[in-house]
């Protein structure tokens, strides 16, 4: 698989002149391959959105490099990187620069100069693949919060991106709302095998990706599968976050005494492990 | 303190071409030291509600009764501090609200607006500083200078100052991650056993919903459309999901046990806790009789 | 208070009005001010205000919507129609009492500053009432090209104009729940002696500009990250259409004004 972007054992401090502060980011590597969906999680301050800048060159490393398609990130490939990586932000109001739904949608394609007749292709089609082609007119301010972060997923598909970085994107939504943004990237990643990063505290979220980073205080303290981030159980919990629903109730389970298996990630494997320990035996 | 809604509707903007109706006749009643959710979608008229509880908003037609005070459509109400100092609200992102130079003049802030003395007002927010889980030495510092997180509990603390009797909470959990929210929900859960408090929670989240409140009333389209406690109104799913609403998971997933073993568990479940319980009880039983 | 405020909003609909491009909008309207001094005659002001009640009847604008929107400014037009009534002391006069003399000329001239005052108000609004601000951002900034020339930062001008248009609703909403929850705390806006009030300003503007701020911090990385660098090699995404109904406009804006030079006096 090729790889699209890494990190190679980057450090960040917010004031590197203060030797005793904590550095943001310390010592971080890891690597996002063409087609896979990773998540990284962490509680607030763990250094996650940091690492977001640090992709897209809004902050540059003190140490270790980042690189984009094997390229090292400076300076002069900066416009020509970004316009590479699509970019969703936490808060829905902030990033809708454009009056209208197909305005802001068309921003970044006017920034880089694409031809009126393509860009009227290009934002139909955004549109159309977030399911918002019926808002084409509307502001931003009619719009809910789900309804707005999806314009901008489809603001970052006009440019044909490698990489959809989603940085705590549904945090500040509804439930309605964040299930309809993670309707949405599933579907797109069905249907075009786009690259998704996202940057998350919601477990449910980081549970859809193929490979989960785990941070901690700045540092990765941990990467794999979801089962095997999740498999740290307490570890998740001791360091801000919760267990999925299916886990903890196993546990809860256990300690009541129920005969089970094992501990379980989904609902499914947790229903079935109970009847086949207790009903089918 | 007693909250009545009679008949309340609400429209923004009323007599323009903008107007824009909010509230449909809406009627429920919150009896002294409940802990009261209301859920709702976004736009359900939730938020119209919450600040009809202390008197930001008059309604365009019914009444309002907060303890022995009546709001009416149509009236000019004066003197509204009273209650205003009875029903604490912490609005969504409270942490929005904060200005002061200092974490201590902010908090004293709202007491000292409703005639505390100085030295009663800094005692109180010494004291709710650590209730809220902040360290002492934040008292002295620039709200502006903490974490998301923090500024939050700080907020809090400015309303909980205001010592009120009525708290009304509007998602106060946005944003947080998992412990911050967990922290955040148990410190209120145990405010309001141990002040006795009446604890209204505005949300979206009906996990949140089962655990904590004795009562629940769901908004849709501008009217509350169920009222009832929490086992009550989860029992009934097929009409939970006439105003598209989800059960709490720890219900969806009963269902899915209650379709496995073939019979209904004793009662609906709130908590993860209880729902282990009650399988490990009904597992029991099961292998009692075969 | 401010939601009944009509002037400077935009009221969505399909009139030819609402159609026109609004450069076409924009010129007829600057010029429209110009010509209305050309009226100082019965026949040239009851020209103007046929044409403005005329303009009002296509745009399907309801007239009781604009004098109940625009009651503030309608108070300053009685304001200056009653000023010019008691101070022109010219003509016949045709009231006489021990502390007044009212003018005949008094009341003409009355009557004339407020039907220009009218005309004038009345077109301005239609003019905002019927375009989106986002159009009437483009065409100023279209109309404004030829400034680029001189170096005037046009496009920059106008993005800015955008943004801020933009973030009206967004900072309103921001301004009225903040003002709620100090309120919620016990501040009090709306009464009490003036050095209070000016101080209770203090919890609602340290929150609004932090926000703002916060907002504006977020737009720029966004922004940026979206490519934005300035005007140059950018492409633009809306796009102005002239019509023939614009054509037609202007033709008819030129005739009003050669109609009402032809009959002053």
């Amino acid at each position: 698989m090729p790889e699209i972007l890494s990190l190679n054992n980057v450090t960040f401090s917010y004031t590197p002149e203060n030797p005793n502060s904590r550095n943001a980011v310390e010592n971080v590597s890891f690597a996002v391959e063409e087609g896979e969906w990773i998540a990284i999680v962490g509680h607030n301050g763990s250094g996650k959105s940091t690492i977001a800048k640090l992709m897209n060159g809004l902050l540059f490393p003190q140490q270790g490099d980042v690189r984009i398609l094997r390229e090292p990130l400076n300076e002069e490939n900066l416009w020509e990187s970004r316009s590479l990586m699509g970019m969703v932000f936490q808060n829905p109001d902030n990033q809708f620069v454009g009056a209208t739904v197909q305005d802001d949608v068309a921003f970044a394609l006017e920034n880089n100069g694409i031809p009126f007749e393509e860009m009227v292709k290009r934002v139909h089609a955004a549109l159309e693949q977030v399911k918002m082609s019926q808002f084409l007119d509307h502001e931003p301010h009619h719009l809910s919060g789900g309804q707005k972060q999806r314009v901008a997923i489809a603001g970052a598909l006009a440019l044909k991106p490698k990489l959809l970085i989603l940085d705590e994107a549904t945090s500040m939504l509804d439930p309605q709302g964040r299930a309809e943004v993670l309707q949405t990237v599933q579907t797109l990643r069905a249907e075009t095998g786009l690259t998704v990063l996202s940057i998350t505290h919601d477990l449910e979220e980081a549970m859809l990706a193929d490979r989960v980073l785990f941070m901690n205080d700045g540092k990765k303290f941990a990467e794999g599968t979801p089962a095997e981030i999740f498999a740290l159980g307490d570890k998740l919990v001791e360091f801000g976050l919760d267990l999925p629903f299916a886990l903890k109730l196993s546990k809860l389970l256990q300690k009541e005494g129920v005969p089970l298996m094992g501990q379980h990630m989904t609902e499914e494997e947790l229903v079935n492990d109970l009847w086949t320990s207790n009903f089918n035996k | 303190m007693d909250i009545k809604l009679q008949q309340v509707s609400y429209a923004y903007a009323q007599g323009t071409p903008f107007e824009k109706r909010a509230l449909f006749d809406v009627d429920f009643d919150i009896p002294s030291h409940t802990y009261q959710a209301i859920i709702g979608h976004t736009g359900s008229g939730k938020s119209t509600i919450l600040q009809h509880f202390n008197a930001l908003l008059r309604p365009t037609s019914g009444e309002v009764h907060i303890g022995d005070r009546l709001i009416v459509a149509g009236k000019k109400a004066k003197d509204l501090k009273a209650v205003r100092q009875k029903v604490g609200i912490v609005f969504q992102f409270p942490e929005h609200q904060l200005f002061e130079e200092t974490v201590l003049k902010d908090i004293m802030f709202g007491p000292m607006n409703f005639g505390i003395s100085e030295e009663e007002a800094e005692a109180r927010a010494r004291e709710l500083v650590s209730l809220v889980g902040l360290p002492d030495n934040v008292l002295d510092k620039s709200p502006f200078d903490l974490s998301g997180g923090q500024m939050r509990r700080v907020a809090i603390a400015g309303v909980l100052a205001m010592d009120p009797e009525v708290i009304v909470l509007d998602e106060p959990t946005a944003g947080l991650d998992p412990r911050g929210q967990k922290e955040i929900m148990d410190m209120f859960y145990q405010l309001h056993q141990e002040r006795h408090l009446t604890t209204i929670l505005v949300t979206h989240s009906m996990e949140d919903a089962a655990r904590y409140a004795d009562n629940i009333v769901i908004m849709h389209e501008g009217k509350n459309v169920l009222n009832g406690s929490p086992r009550v109104i989860f029992k009934d799913v097929a009409t939970l999901k006439e105003f598209r609403l989800e059960p709490p998971r720890i219900v969806r997933f009963q269902q899915k046990i209650e379709h496995m073993m073939g019979h209904s568990l004793s009662k609906v479940c709130l908590t993860e806790e209880e729902l282990a319980t009650e399988i490990a009880q009904a597992l029991r039983e099961e292998r009692a009789e075969s | 208070m401010m939601e009944k405020m009509i002037f400077g909003r935009f009221l969505p609909g399909d009139s030819p009005v609402h159609k026109l491009d609004p450069r076409s909008k924009l010129i007829f309207v600057f010029a429209f001010i110009i010509i209305v001094f050309l009226a100082n005659n019965t026949v040239t002001y009851a020209m103007l205000l046929a044409f403005t009640l005329l303009i009002v009847l296509v745009s399907r604008i309801r007239l009781y919507f604009l004098i109940n929107g625009l009651k503030p400014v309608l108070f300053l037009m009685a304001f200056t129609f009653l000023l010019h009534i008691f101070m022109t002391k010219e003509g016949v006069p045709v009231f006489e009492s021990k502390f007044i003399t009212i003018y005949d000329e008094g009341i003409r001239r009355g009557i004339f500053i407020s039907i220009r005052f009218l005309v004038l108000v009345f077109m301005t609004s239609i003019l905002t009432l019927t375009t989106s601000p986002i159009s009437i951002t483009d065409g100023i900034e279209v109309l404004l090209n030829p400034l680029k020339a001189i170096k005037v930062p046009v496009h920059e001008l106008a993005l800015m104009m955008s943004i801020s248009l933009r973030f009206i609703p967004t900072l309103m909403d921001e301004t009225d729940k903040i003002m709620k929850a100090q309120m919620a705390r016990g501040s009090d806006l709306s009464s009490g002696p003036i050095k209070d009030r000016i101080k209770a300003v203090v919890p609602l503007l340290v929150p609004l500009f932090v926000s703002a701020f916060k907002r504006a911090e977020d737009l720029a990385t966004a922004m940026e990250v979206r490519g934005y660098r300035g005007g140059e090699g950018r492409t633009r995404y809306r796009r102005l259409k002239w019509d023939m109904g614009d054509t037609f406009a202007i033709v008819l804006l030129v005739a009003i004004g050669v109609l009402l030079f032809f009959y002053r006096s």
